[in-house]
């Protein structure tokens, strides 16, 4: 008990350092708790998970499975209703961002309709939201550009790679050019090379676009080199364990793994996810 | 030689990569046990006929002559049954009440037309109950019981109910058709439309789609090959429909008409004539429904 009212002040200090710029929140969570009341009994998937998110930051989530980190994420997206606690999108709720279409989700799965081509398939946020038929062609065009999808646009899901659907997942849901950007363990089902490439290629998008990303993962090397904000969780019940700076250079490359700052950081990372983790298994 | 060779191979090779010989080889080993089958069943008669006849000093070889070409027997031949068809079908004139092709035709239109309406009672169905929890719960306990009832007795209570009406003609086989072809496409497509996962539902909640959205953009693309496969069961369950329609309302013709006519005065190899037409036309009906599926999924982007 004693360390966890700790590491929530080591939290509180690292966070006024953490988000120093603008102040304009675009992530507001208080005091949230979700509850699932499943047949065994209730669940406490999250616990007083108090978070901000300023613009253009890049925030990672990590933690084991069953820390609650998809769960906060879904709360975010209106995917789930917390029991406690508010939420609020650039001081909307959840709902209200949803329906005024604030943010992109990009799942475990790519979540490809295989009915549709490629280009189809980035089309449909925009096909739904009614976007003219040139401006969605433009747009199609301009996201394929972005994930290196050039001259795919007519294959069908099934004949693309799992490295190559994913990245056309997250074309489609940057298409309507959200500012917040969800990112649920994208990169979790592909390979450690591919993970890198796609890993450099979402940072140059994150700077060329200046979005908001969250970005849950399990993967310490990932959560550090993509963040500017580490957020540790630890599970049953789900809750923050520990906030980490992590301010290295925008044009970083995968050379920056191997310096010492880098793996400091890893460091602070893996031993809070140890202590989130002692009291069990 | 080296040119040759892929030709000579080419023919070989449909023979023995393909399944042609095995193909040919069932439908050998069906061709026998059928002709013994029918020398085994009609042999009875056979002597009888010969006893009437006075002829007690036959042979072996002339009794199973002799069963293999009766009149009418217990199980005609496949030889007489292709003889009976190339007789009604080919040598017959089409406008003929004694060709089969008249009869296929009567059959045929009040299946397509029964097929058509069944499937698509069978789609508003589904729509109704995927999308109205109430409905699921209240119509397909009544779509499941209205199956249970035998078709055969149900049959006829429709029709003198509809001639009270006087609705006569096509319409009534239809709807018997349509009765028995609707449940497939029903329980088809509600699996169907309910078959996007839970991520795939996710992603339009993302874009806050609207219902008609998720509906027209997920669930009917999602449906389409629950919805093929069930309407190849409809289409042949539709042609049952209609011959057992076709037994009771015998005037206007059909195979129904056919095989009653047959039983009547013992035409066996009638019965059998109209029996293997019905399979045909039933495996049109589903090829059809194939080449229908193959061209939509081709659009949709399916694995060849």
């Amino acid at each position: 008990m004693a360390r966890k009212s700790s590491s929530t002040k080591v939290k509180g200090a690292d966070q006024a350092s953490a988000t120093p710029i603008s102040g304009e929140k675009v992530i507001a969570c208080e005091g949230l708790s979700l509850t699932f009341e499943t047949a065994d009994g209730p669940v406490q998937a999250l616990s007083g998970i108090d978070l901000d998110i300023a613009k253009g930051e890049f925030v990672s989530l990590i933690g084991p499975s069953g820390c609650g980190k998809t769960t906060l994420l879904r709360v975010i997206a209106d995917l789930e209703q917390p029991t406690d606690g508010s939420v609020r999108i650039n001081s909307m709720t959840p709902n209200e961002a949803r329906l005024k279409r604030a943010y992109g989700y990009v799942f475990q799965a790519p979540a490809l309709y295989p009915w549709r081509t490629i280009a189809k398939n980035i089309a449909l946020p925009l096909e739904i939201m009614g976007f003219a038929k040139e401006d969605r062609a433009e747009r199609v065009r301009k996201g394929l550009e972005l994930v290196n999808l050039t001259g795919f646009e007519n294959k069908f899901p099934w004949q693309l790679s799992g490295g190559m659907q994913q990245r056309a997942s997250i074309a489609r849901a940057l298409s309507f050019d959200p500012d917040l950007l969800l990112m649920d363990e994208p990169f979790g089902a592909l390979d450690e090379i591919v993970r890198d490439k796609l890993n450099e290629q979402l940072l140059r998008l994150w700077e060329k676009t200046q979005k908001t990303v969250v970005f849950v993962t399990h993967s310490i090397p990932e959560a550090v080199f993509l963040s500017t904000k580490i957020v540790v969780m630890s599970p049953r019940p789900g809750k923050i364990h520990d906030v980490i700076a992590c301010n290295f250079p925008k044009d970083r490359t995968l050379d920056i793994r191997e310096t010492p700052e880098f793996l400091d950081v890893a460091n602070r990372v893996r031993q809070g996810l140890r202590e989130g983790h002692s009291y069990v298994d | 030689m080296s040119i040759e060779a892929p030709a000579s191979r080419g023919i070989v090779a449909r023979w023995t990569d393909g399944q042609t010989i095995p193909v040919l080889i069932v439908v050998l080993v069906i061709g026998v046990f059928w002709y013994l089958g029918a020398m085994w069943l009609n042999a009875d008669l056979q002597r009888d006929l010969f006893a009437n006849g006075g002829k007690t000093d036959y042979t072996t070889a002339e009794l199973i002559e002799g069963t293999l070409s009766q009149e009418r027997p217990k199980l005609p031949t496949p030889g007489q049954i292709i003889a009976e068809l190339q007789k009604t079908v080919i040598d017959t004139a089409p406008t003929s009440k004694r060709s089969l092709v008249y009869h296929g035709s009567v059959t045929l239109s009040a299946t397509v037309l029964g097929f058509l309406l069944g499937s698509m009672l069978g789609m508003v169905l589904a729509v109704l109950v995927v999308h109205a929890r109430s409905l699921d719960r209240s119509l397909m306990p009544w779509v499941v019981a209205s199956q249970t009832i035998p078709i055969i007795a149900l049959a006829p209570m429709v029709i003198v109910i509809m001639n009270q009406f006087d609705i006569t003609g096509l319409v009534p086989k239809s709807i018997i058709a349509a009765y028995l072809s609707f449940f497939p496409v029903t329980v088809g497509m509600v699996k169907g439309l309910r078959s996007p996962d839970p991520l795939q539902m996710d992603l339009m909640r993302t874009y806050s789609a609207s219902r008609m959205q998720v509906f027209f953009m997920l669930r009917v693309p999602a449906s389409l090959p629950f919805l093929f496969a069930s309407l190849k069961v409809a289409v042949a369950a539709s042609l049952v429909g209609t011959v057992v329609a076709e037994l009771t309302k015998s005037e206007d013709g059909g195979f129904g008409a056919r095989l009653l006519a047959g039983s009547y005065y013992g035409q066996t190899i009638q019965i059998w004539a109209a029996l293997f037409a019905a399979a045909a036309c039933a495996w049109m009906l589903v090829t059809a429904v194939g080449v229908v599926e193959r061209g939509v999924s081709k659009q949709m982007g399916a694995r060849p």
